[in-house]
């Protein structure tokens, strides 16, 4: 395709491909500290033979990467609709190794978001190598607290508010469970912030680590959070489980609240939040029963920011003891 | 083009040239693309590959040996919603009679549907069984209906409702408005009975079969997936019935076939190396026309997008040609399009 990268995100691997030139120079831009390669053609060093024996190539990586060849988990394509929008009235259909059929057409000024979009239905419908769980992940001390929600959630806010205050942003989509050892793999992409949450993180960050505006998308207001340098550079190093809670925003009289959740319930939650546990089969049902066995969960009700954290730091101190 | 990599790398994974970073990523996206990933992992599967390749190789082998499960529940679930049809035969087809049988053409290979097959005038038997044991009708449209059931060689398709997967309940193997008019009820007596009492069509039908899905139905989509299996259909039959070859040419013959079968053969064995040798003296040197569908098979590019627009537009409207005659046709098209059914471009 005429513009392209390979980009890694914690253990996964995308070569994003695009009819226009804005959304790969955006995704440059705001994942500039990731590994990230040329994509299409130039710069292909490696030379391993099938059937040749295998050998480490040379690197064309910029950013932290080491040691890898850029040989991609997963291709994204962002192509027109038809093939006379990619200039009249552009509209990106989103598709790739893993696509659905009846994606809904995108605008080109919302063509960082269909990048993310179509990164995020690769994972979703092809990664085997953890259980998924659609959740945000923070790390402190080695240890890793799930914030396990629906979109509208609040988990992402909360999880980046957390991610500004001490802790390490492992995540903001997908907590990724390793299938043999039960700890949590980082996928530290860009944080997707939506409508009033785009005030309330950057009133905390700043401008500069924060994307475009995308006004009006199917999810409202959108800007994405690049997260802090540590996030990134430790996209490689695991933790283990401690606490799943079930954020939910929105209580604005109360007191924040945590209600303990049991196995049973929140178990069949995780099975509805996983998007690969029926494609993992045996292996996904026994990662899936050892976290919830191990690790105590909570759903969480609290009506601003501050709150959040402190209920989260409280949950974490007790888990601890 | 990337399918010429992919068909290299399938045809003899060992003897496949150096491959860089850029030849693995545009490989895996052809294959994934052409739906021949899984059959990909197990060609290069024990041979020295990178980390990063193994790891994707083995999540292939690991989707292909869940879907070849599920292929084979579904069969099993069918054979139990028939039982009480012990006098109707339940012939397999395609992707789940390969695994059903342990064919090399199943391994690694992805399976969709539930096809099978059963003698026409027991249809309406099959259908009321397969509705009582849960599967549902699901094209809505009642032109859609009747056409199926007029034209078609196989009922509406039915999905079941708690496992949401669909069945396709074949009486032949063609469309009845194709020229070819297959001998059904050939394939349906000379059928190979399995251990659990589900039948899967001879060697020589299977190989009919898959040539007249591939060749004489359809714009050649998947074209290089149907073209593996009868690749490995022919080399494996080939390989323990000295007169598979013979054999098969008359049994093409019969089923009005021969066209398709030998363009298959030719096809593959240019594209796959398939031995093909036969005792009559066949001619398998390409015709002109086979450039065609060479170049139709061969359109997928590194970023497992389809090329040559125009070629598989003519591919398209010959599909439409060979399944119904042309008034016939516009008739069918003219009602399509009222009812905003638009071509995809």
């Amino acid at each position: 395709m005429r513009h392209s990268l390979t980009l890694r995100v914690g253990p996964a691997l995308f070569r994003i491909g695009s009819a226009w030139a804005s959304p790969i120079a955006q995704l440059r831009r705001l994942y500039a500290d990731y590994p990230q390669g040329p994509g299409e053609g130039a710069g292909a060093a490696t030379a391993t033979g099938a059937g040749r024996g295998a050998g480490t190539g040379t690197e064309t990586w910029s950013g932290t990467g080491t040691g890898e060849g850029d040989i991609a988990d997963f291709t994204v394509r962002l192509q027109p609709v038809k093939p006379w929008r990619r200039w009249l009235r552009p509209s990106i259909f989103i598709a790739g190794d893993h696509m659905l059929a009846d994606a809904a057409p995108m605008a080109l000024a919302h063509g960082l978001l269909a990048a993310e979009m179509g990164m995020n239905l690769q994972m979703a419908l092809g990664w085997r190598r953890h259980l998924l769980l659609h959740a945000a992940t923070v790390e402190k001390d080695g240890f890793a607290v799930i914030l396990s929600g629906e979109s509208g959630s609040g988990k992402s806010t909360l999880a980046a508010l957390l991610g500004e205050r001490g802790w390490r942003l492992m995540g903001d989509e997908f907590a990724l469970l390793d299938l043999a050892t039960g700890m949590l793999a980082p996928f530290p992409r860009l944080v997707s912030l939506k409508n009033q949450s785009v005030d309330a993180v950057r009133a905390v960050v700043g401008e500069d680590r924060l994307g475009p505006l995308m006004a009006a998308t199917a999810k409202g207001d959108i800007r994405h959070l690049v997260p802090r340098p540590d996030a990134v550079r430790k996209m490689d190093t695991q933790a283990k489980p401690i606490l799943l809670l079930f954020p939910h925003f929105g209580c604005n009289t109360c007191n924040a609240t945590a209600r303990p959740m049991d196995a049973a319930e929140t178990f069949v939650r995780l099975t509805q939040a996983s998007t690969n546990y029926v494609a993992l089969g045996e292996s996904g049902f026994r990662a899936l029963t050892g976290l919830v066995a191990s690790v105590p969960a909570a759903a969480i009700d609290y009506g601003s920011g501050e709150d959040g954290i402190a209920i989260v730091e409280t949950l974490l101190r007790e888990a601890r003891q | 083009m990337s399918a010429v990599l992919l068909v290299s790398v399938l045809r003899d994974p060992a003897a496949a040239p150096p491959l860089s970073s850029a030849d693995w990523t545009r490989l895996f996206a052809a294959a994934r693309a052409e739906r021949l990933l899984g059959t990909l992992a197990h060609r290069l599967a024990g041979l020295p590959v990178p980390d990063r390749v193994a790891a994707i190789l083995a999540d292939a082998r690991f989707d292909a040996a869940t879907e070849r499960r599920q292929a084979l529940w579904e069969a099993d679930r069918a054979r139990v919603a028939l039982a009480g049809l012990p006098d109707v035969r339940i012939v397999l087809l395609k992707g789940t009679a390969y695994v059903a049988a342990g064919l090399a053409a199943g391994t690694g290979r992805s399976i969709g549907d539930l096809d099978i097959l059963v003698a026409r005038d027991r249809l309406d038997d099959v259908e009321a069984a397969l509705l009582v044991a849960g599967w549902e009708w699901v094209k809505p449209d009642p032109y859609d209906d009747i056409y199926y059931r007029r034209w078609m060689h196989e009922l509406p398709p039915l999905i079941h409702r708690d496992r949401d997967r669909m069945i396709d309940v074949h009486h032949t193997i063609l469309p009845l408005t194709a020229r070819p008019s297959p001998d059904a009820a050939a394939m349906i007596r000379d059928a190979i009975v399995l251990e659990d009492g589900l039948f899967i069509l001879s060697p020589e039908d299977r190989l009919c079969h898959a040539a007249a899905h591939m060749l004489a139905d359809g714009g050649l989509e998947g074209g290089l997936r149907n073209l593996w299996d009868i690749h490995c259909l022919c080399a494996e039959a080939s390989e323990t019935q000295e007169d598979f070859y013979p054999r098969l040419f008359e049994r093409a013959a019969g089923h009005g076939l021969t066209v398709a079968v030998w363009r298959a053969l030719r096809l593959a064995h240019h594209l796959y190396g398939t031995p093909v040798r036969s005792q009559i003296g066949t001619d398998f040197r390409l015709r002109w026309s086979d450039r065609l569908f060479i170049a139709r098979l061969m359109s997928r590019d590194g970023w497992g997008r389809e090329g040559r627009w125009l070629l598989g537009q003519g591919f398209y409207i010959r599909s439409h040609l060979l399944r119904m005659p042309p008034m016939m046709l516009a008739r069918h098209l003219w009602t399509k399009w009222r009812r905003g059914y638009r071509p995809l471009g």
